[in-house]
């Protein structure tokens, strides 16, 4: 104990400024997030945070504590009190963690999948079809479904079985995709898997006859969601009532309740990925991107490699798929559609391939993007456009702006732009990958 | 023997043969034995299941449909075969696949509906020679989508020459997106919707019946669907000769086949790349012009699907070959066309036209299992 604040001293004496920016970060976010619940600024300062946490240089276990406290104290009772960012977070750890899977199939092992979101559609259909009604409706169409149709399991608390099962199913897919397409090479591997991708896609959609499997695109509703224990959630109330400043519903505790789910996922993902990466397989991996026929030259087994890599991945994607179910109660087949896969790989392409904490940046960027900068800048155009307000120079009223014009609506133009651009100007991404560090530096010294 | 052999010297090295006899052939060939075959076997699988269907008589449902069937699945065959021309073609020359080459197609339709729209509203789209329109339109088509397939490729596709495969893969999918949202809100901005609807005019709906012996019912074939077909096929005639007997067209064979040495023969790499893109869209742009007046109706997105299934097609039939995408284009038509209509009838309903879209992709997955280098192609090992 002595050694540690000993330790800790001299880390501060070292580095005093990161300390005092985390720390202040924090602080100051946090207060601000709580007076103005509503403000984008405040919860853009409380955001860089995190980032000031993993970049600056600290003692390892400040480190630990802070992000604790930031993750389990902080954003909870932020979140609660102004419920759209709790959605927010959790948008962000779904994505991070779809982000997390593909990263291993294209980051490590280079193999390109556009349709990703085929493995967290298997997932969310399979708790979708047993956690909801859908067991009684098989013969019934779409629409036509009797009020009183019982639940096929009683205990909802067969989610959790479901996430373990949802990971399985989605490894098997994995694997049953990647058998007869990954002796392929890598231009071809993509196209297949964008149309598998549009298979199950269009699978959701039509298998509502003639078994109703699927409810067609109306999507299957409700879903059943896991069972809180009531004591354990009073006790909660007791401590958590006080922080927020009013009382906190049911609903909102299950907005808490899959912040937390996500979470852990997310860190099993991140420690899964960690010990992948400079494991054995990991750098079988790395050598099949870099260089197949040298990799089988060197005693790889190809093909087993390809498909361990592509099982990891769906798998995460398999688990957050069943959370995602539980969480919307409602899935459709427009959750799952092409647009979303690219979606993914743009946080890994905007993130770095390869690079963990990378894409995790790279999952909360485009989420931030998508649900919380567009859809400002969407209201603040629409509130123009109700305005009298002129551009001064050409006399443009913005009252003639055609409300085509609607910022929300064009995330495949930012995606597009995106993937682009960092192809052309940064194919290693916002923060490069580790390897990608050393092997820069390897060439420096040459 | 030696004078018979010397005759049919004569022959193939005569141009008119070589350029138009020939490929001409080629493609009745293609038409002939893909039909045919799927006929036979519809037909024998109508046999085979007459015992299962109670109230109707499946062979005579068959058959009625028949030509029809034929009908569509040549012309989106060569809708087909046009796009998987431009895949195949880039694919020769640069080794990787043309993400956004399906919304050059989609672009060429929308600026050839748009010119016809501003006739429209001009006025003068009634007083004009309807034939004189489509042409215009299928010119405007191509100019615009070959020049934007130019830029495409100067903007995002040069700078990431010799990088990783991925890298410029990724950047084509960015510009394929990028293009659907672009023209999206061009067309929001101007008209303030984004589906264009190709106004009526001329003569191209109307049914020209041709009466066969030995058919129950005429057969019933629109003046558009001629037109596409006779266009198209002018369309790869040229894109024969243009490729097999110019002296451009032996600039990209050559730089297909090795860029470094055909670079040392003094042949201008860069400008014969931006060449092949140009063929490539300005064929991709036509087709699209087709495509929409085939359709009628068309929104940005609609590049999509036909660009994934020309796709399929410049598989099928060999990427890198040009004869192959035609087989490709027209066999994948065919396919789509009798599976979109006779599953619903085999299956009596639990399976229907829904399903043609996966239908394409099943073939593309069996053909990269069975037969990774397609119907024309030949076995290449993967380049270091």
């Amino acid at each position: 104990m002595r050694k540690f604040f000993s330790n800790l001293y001299t880390s501060i004496n070292k580095e005093p400024w990161s300390y005092i920016v985390t720390f202040g970060l924090m602080l100051i976010g946090s207060a601000l997030v709580y007076m103005v619940p509503r403000s984008l600024m405040a919860f853009l300062v409380l955001m860089l945070a995190p980032a000031a946490l993993y970049f600056l240089k600290m003692n390892n276990r400040i480190k630990l504590f802070a992000g604790l406290l930031l993750a389990v104290v902080i954003l909870p009772v932020l979140g609660v009190r102004n419920i759209f960012y709790l959605e927010v977070i959790f948008q962000i750890c779904v994505f991070a963690a779809l982000a997390l899977g593909l990263n291993i199939v294209i980051g490590l092992a280079g193999l390109l999948d556009l349709g990703y979101v085929a493995f967290y559609a298997v997932g969310a259909y399979t708790w979708a079809f047993f956690g909801s009604k859908q067991m009684s409706l098989l013969y019934s169409v779409p629409g036509a479904a009797p009020a009183n149709a019982p639940f096929f399991l009683e205990n909802p608390d067969w989610f959790w079985f479901f996430i373990f099962l949802g990971i399985g199913l989605a490894a098997l897919a994995g694997i049953l995709l990647g058998l007869p397409v990954l002796r392929l090479r890598g231009d071809y591997l993509a196209i297949v898997t964008l149309g598998f991708g549009e298979v199950i896609r269009v699978l959701a959609l039509n298998l509502d006859k003639p078994i109703n499997i699927t409810n067609g695109p109306q999507g299957i509703t409700p879903i059943q969601r896991p069972n809180l224990s009531p004591d354990l959630l009073n006790a909660i109330r007791l401590v958590l009532e006080p922080l927020v400043g009013h009382s906190v519903t049911d609903a909102q505790f299950y907005n808490v309740f899959f912040y937390f789910l996500a979470l852990i996922i997310i860190i099993v993902a991140v420690v899964v990925a960690r010990r992948l990466e400079d494991s054995r397989i990991g750098r079988a991996w790395t050598a099949i991107r870099e260089d197949e026929t040298a990799a089988i030259a060197m005693g790889i087994p190809l093909v087993r490699m390809k498909l361990m890599a592509f099982a990891a991945g769906a798998s995460f994607a398999g688990a957050m798929g069943v959370i995602y179910a539980a969480n919307r109660t409602f899935v459709s087949p427009e959750t799952f559609s092409f647009l979303q896969s690219i979606g993914v790989l743009t946080m890994v392409i905007l993130g770095g391939l390869g690079s963990i904490p990378g894409v995790i940046v790279g999952a909360a960027v485009v989420v931030f993007l998508n649900i919380q900068v567009l859809q400002t800048f969407s209201l603040y155009l629409s509130s123009l456009r109700q305005s009298d307000a002129v551009i001064p120079i050409i006399n443009f009223a913005w009252k003639n702006l055609s409300t085509q014009l609607d910022p929300a609506k064009y995330q495949k133009l930012i995606f597009g732009v995106i993937l682009v651009i960092m192809m052309i100007f940064r194919p290693e991404g916002l923060i490069p990958a580790e390897r990608r560090k050393r092997e820069l530096v390897g060439e420096k010294e040459e | 023997m030696n004078r018979q052999g010397s005759v049919m010297k004569q022959l193939t090295s005569n141009p008119i043969y070589k350029f138009v006899l020939f490929p001409i052939g080629q493609i009745l060939a293609f038409i002939l034995g893909a039909g045919i075959t799927l006929s036979v076997l519809v037909i024998l699988l109508a046999y085979i299941f007459r015992g299962s269907v109670s109230n109707l008589d499946l062979v005579e449902r068959t058959l009625a449909i028949l030509p029809k069937v034929l009908i569509d699945g040549i012309t989106i065959g060569f809708v087909y075969a046009t796009i998987a021309l431009g895949y195949t073609m880039v694919y020769g020359v640069l080794e990787f696949i043309n993400f956004s080459h399906s919304e050059i197609f989609m672009v060429g339709g929308v600026v050839g509906v748009e010119l016809l729209r501003y006739l429209e509203t001009q006025g003068s789209l009634a007083g004009m020679n309807q034939y004189v329109v489509i042409a215009l339109a299928i010119l405007l088509g191509m100019v615009i989508s070959g020049s934007l397939a130019v830029t495409v490729e100067r903007v995002a596709y040069r700078p990431l020459r010799g990088a990783p495969r991925l890298v410029p893969l990724i950047s084509a999918i960015g510009m394929s997106f990028f293009l659907q949202d672009a023209v999206r809100l061009i067309l929001g901005l101007t008209t303030g919707e984004f589906n264009v609807i190709l106004p009526k005019f001329g003569t191209f709906d109307d049914f020209q019946v041709f009466n066969f012996p030995g058919l129950a019912a005429p057969v019933q074939i629109q003046n558009k669907t001629i037109l596409l077909v006779a266009v198209t096929v002018v369309m790869l005639v040229g894109l024969n000769y243009l490729v097999n007997g110019t002296k451009v067209g032996k600039a990209i064979r050559a730089v297909a086949q090795d860029r470094p040495t055909a670079s040392l023969m003094g042949i201008n790499v860069n400008l014969i790349i931006s060449i092949t893109f140009l063929i490539g869209g300005s064929l991709g742009g036509a087709a699209g012009v087709l495509f929409a007046l085939k359709v009628t109706r068309l929104d940005p997105f609609v590049g999509f699907f036909p660009g994934l299934k020309a796709f399929t097609a410049a598989v099928l039939g060999g990427i890198g070959n040009l004869t192959g995408a035609l087989l490709g284009g027209i066999v994948l038509g065919l396919l789509e066309s009798f599976g979109a209509s006779y599953l619903g009838i085999f299956t009596q309903g639990a399976f229907g036209a829904e399903y043609k879209d996966i239908l394409a992709f099943a073939i593309l997955i069996a053909i990269l299992i069975f037969r990774p280098s397609g119907l024309l192609g030949q076995t290449v090992g993967q380049k270091a």
